[in-house]
């Protein structure tokens, strides 16, 4: 919508790049890619000193385009334009914000839907599994070709707030700040319980072919489906799906059968349905998977505190009261890790019923804490001109 | 400078790790980050409060002190643990007197004297609960559950094996006069305690 695409706090048309990255890269899984693509986007400008850039990591199904609109017909932002943008949170009259797409994503950047270049078909099943790690390597080397050589923060939420943690572990020298938010430093057994249903529902249509559905012109949708609606079920809470919906019944009454009766089942089919035609079936077998396997403590003989040790920067970590999926213990677990190992950090944890997906949801107290400490961070590299 | 900050930064290593408990405006923490480079975070549970300190740059963590959850830093993590006028705000003043000792070498505690001679006074006047500048709330709405006087918590360091390395009496602005010092208990209007094990 124009009106709104030029209202004062959004910035506005946003353009998609790409950058090219020929040198290969090797993944912790130890496979090599022998050359990749990242699509990104920027909002704001570059300091001469390039010392407020703010590197922005999306979740499982994000991407690119963090906020402002592609065109003037676009009916929807960016998926966080509620925290970036002039005079909001990540304030782009101070920051260079940078969102990619991550590596194995299906919005442009290298993935499984890409051209292998050895058979010149789709990778499919064949692109190698990416993890956490893999991607903040992927991200550093666009920091690089950007000229960023520290970033003033790294900010993310949910798996997001994981590669901040990440970066922070692996390239101290390379970030001043990280804002972990509604993230976790492991996954629980029920938390990989829920994703390897989500995998299962993809990898059992028989329209999934074995990940080659592309090759044979197919799409797991169903499959796609029913992963997007157990994974909706859980970035909610009882009580944001008991107001949303409550039991209210699609025409007031019963049918005694099992279509669709009930107001909230229309909604996750609507989300599912939705979701299987964008998303790419063998990126959230990749993502989930990622998910799975973040675990930064393991390297340093499951000890968080000597993982967390190895950072230099300071961090703000923040969780929802009603996020059951990756709940505010999970973010103490984490602060508590980052006392012992003298680190610098504030937490919060933000009341909400919205629950994981609390953080893509304005909150005032969120919105206030998270600018208040960003404007800390714009302090120390003086406003962008 | 607040005159309590005063009272309390001779006590502080520079260079320390620092926890305080309650840390409201992060005002304190700020001041020994400034003045005495410690690595230190607050505690607070008041969300106003928690972006204050963020607005300053002090560490700090929600956490309610009445819950348990305190027991998850680990033992002696912290050099000093301070808890100003809190202590009579939370439900286990015991406990968390035994918790700061746990997570620190030292403790520094001040609190309101229960055993100044007005509140004892005003009780015995009016035959009613005290109320003072120091202590402004009406019974039903007061946060400080757990009055004590300098005697009781002196008795309550000696049960639980607490040794007492400084303390000091002051009135309200907190100075210390003469008189505070000459008879604490009943003269001093704030306590102010250096504890250890």
């Amino acid at each position: 919508m124009a009106a709104e695409s030029q209202a004062a706090d959004s910035v506005g048309i946003v353009e998609p790049q790409s950058l090219h990255f020929p040198e290969p890269i090797r993944l912790e899984s130890g496979h090599t890619l022998p050359e990749f693509n990242l699509v990104f986007e920027t909002y704001g400008t570059l300091n001469a000193d390039a010392s407020n850039a703010v590197l922005i990591c999306h979740a499982l199904s994000g991407h690119h385009h963090a906020a402002g609109y592609h065109s003037r017909e676009d009916r929807k932002p960016g998926w966080w334009d509620a925290c970036i943008g002039p005079g909001k949170p990540i304030d782009t009259n101070k920051f260079f914000v940078v969102c990619p797409n991550n590596l194995g994503g299906c919005h442009g950047s290298t993935g499984p839907a890409s051209e292998n270049p050895d058979t010149g078909r789709p990778y499919g099943p064949d692109f190698p599994v990416i993890t956490v790690r893999d991607w903040v390597k992927s991200q550093a080397r666009l920091a690089d070709r950007l000229g960023i050589d520290q970033w003033a923060a790294v900010i993310g939420g949910s798996l997001g707030g994981m590669q901040a943690l990440d970066w922070a572990i692996h390239y101290p020298e390379r970030i001043r700040h990280a804002v972990v938010i509604a993230a976790t430093p492991r996954l629980t057994a029920q938390n990989i319980a829920f994703n390897e249903v989500a995998r299962r529902a993809i990898t059992s249509d028989p329209e999934f072919h074995e990940g080659r559905y592309l090759e044979n012109n197919a799409i797991p949708q169903r499959g796609l489906m029913l992963a997007r609606m157990v994974g909706h079920i859980t970035y909610l809470s009882d009580v944001s799906m008991g107001e949303k919906f409550g039991r209210e019944l699609r025409d007031h009454a019963y049918h005694f059968g099992f279509d669709v009766e009930f107001q909230v089942e229309s909604y996750l089919q609507y989300q599912g349905v939705r979701f299987s035609e964008s998303f790419d079936a063998n990126t959230y077998l990749l993502m989930t998977r990622a998910l799975d396997y973040f675990d930064p403590a393991r390297e340093f003989g499951n000890d968080l505190t000597r993982a967390m040790a190895e950072a230099r920067c300071r961090f703000l970590v923040l969780s929802f009261s009603s996020d059951w999926r990756f709940a505010p213990e999970h973010s103490q677990k984490l602060v508590n890790a980052m006392v012992d190992a003298r680190r610098d950090v504030s937490y919060a944890e933000i009341d909400s019923d919205w629950g994981h997906d609390a953080f893509l949801v304005p909150n005032e107290r969120y919105e206030s804490l998270f600018r208040a400490y960003m404007n800390r961070v714009a302090k120390e590299h003086g406003d962008a001109g | 400078m607040r005159a309590d900050l005063k009272l309390i930064e001779p006590w502080v290593a520079p260079g320390s790790r620092v926890l305080d408990l309650g840390c409201g405006d992060g005002t304190l923490m700020d001041y020994l980050q400034r003045e005495k480079s410690v690595v230190g975070y607050g505690l607070e549970i008041n969300p106003d409060y928690i972006e204050e300190c963020v607005r300053k740059g002090v560490n700090v963590i929600e956490q309610d002190l009445d819950e348990d959850r305190l027991h998850s830093f680990r033992d002696q993590t912290f050099d000093t643990v301070i808890m100003t006028q809190a202590l009579q705000a939370v439900r286990r003043p015991d406990r968390a007197l035994t918790e700061m000792l746990r997570l620190g070498r030292e403790g520094i505690v001040t609190f309101p004297n229960f055993g100044y001679w007005r509140l004892r006074l005003h009780q015995l006047w009016n035959g009613r609960m005290p109320m003072s500048s120091t202590l402004p709330h009406t019974w039903y709405n007061t946060p400080n559950i757990h009055l004590c006087t300098v005697r009781d918590f002196e008795a309550l360091c000696q049960e639980h094996r607490i040794r007492i390395k400084d303390r000091t009496v002051v009135d309200n602005a907190h100075r210390s006069r003469w008189y505070n010092r000459l008879w604490p208990n009943f003269l001093g209007q704030i306590a102010v305690y250096r504890v250890t094990r």
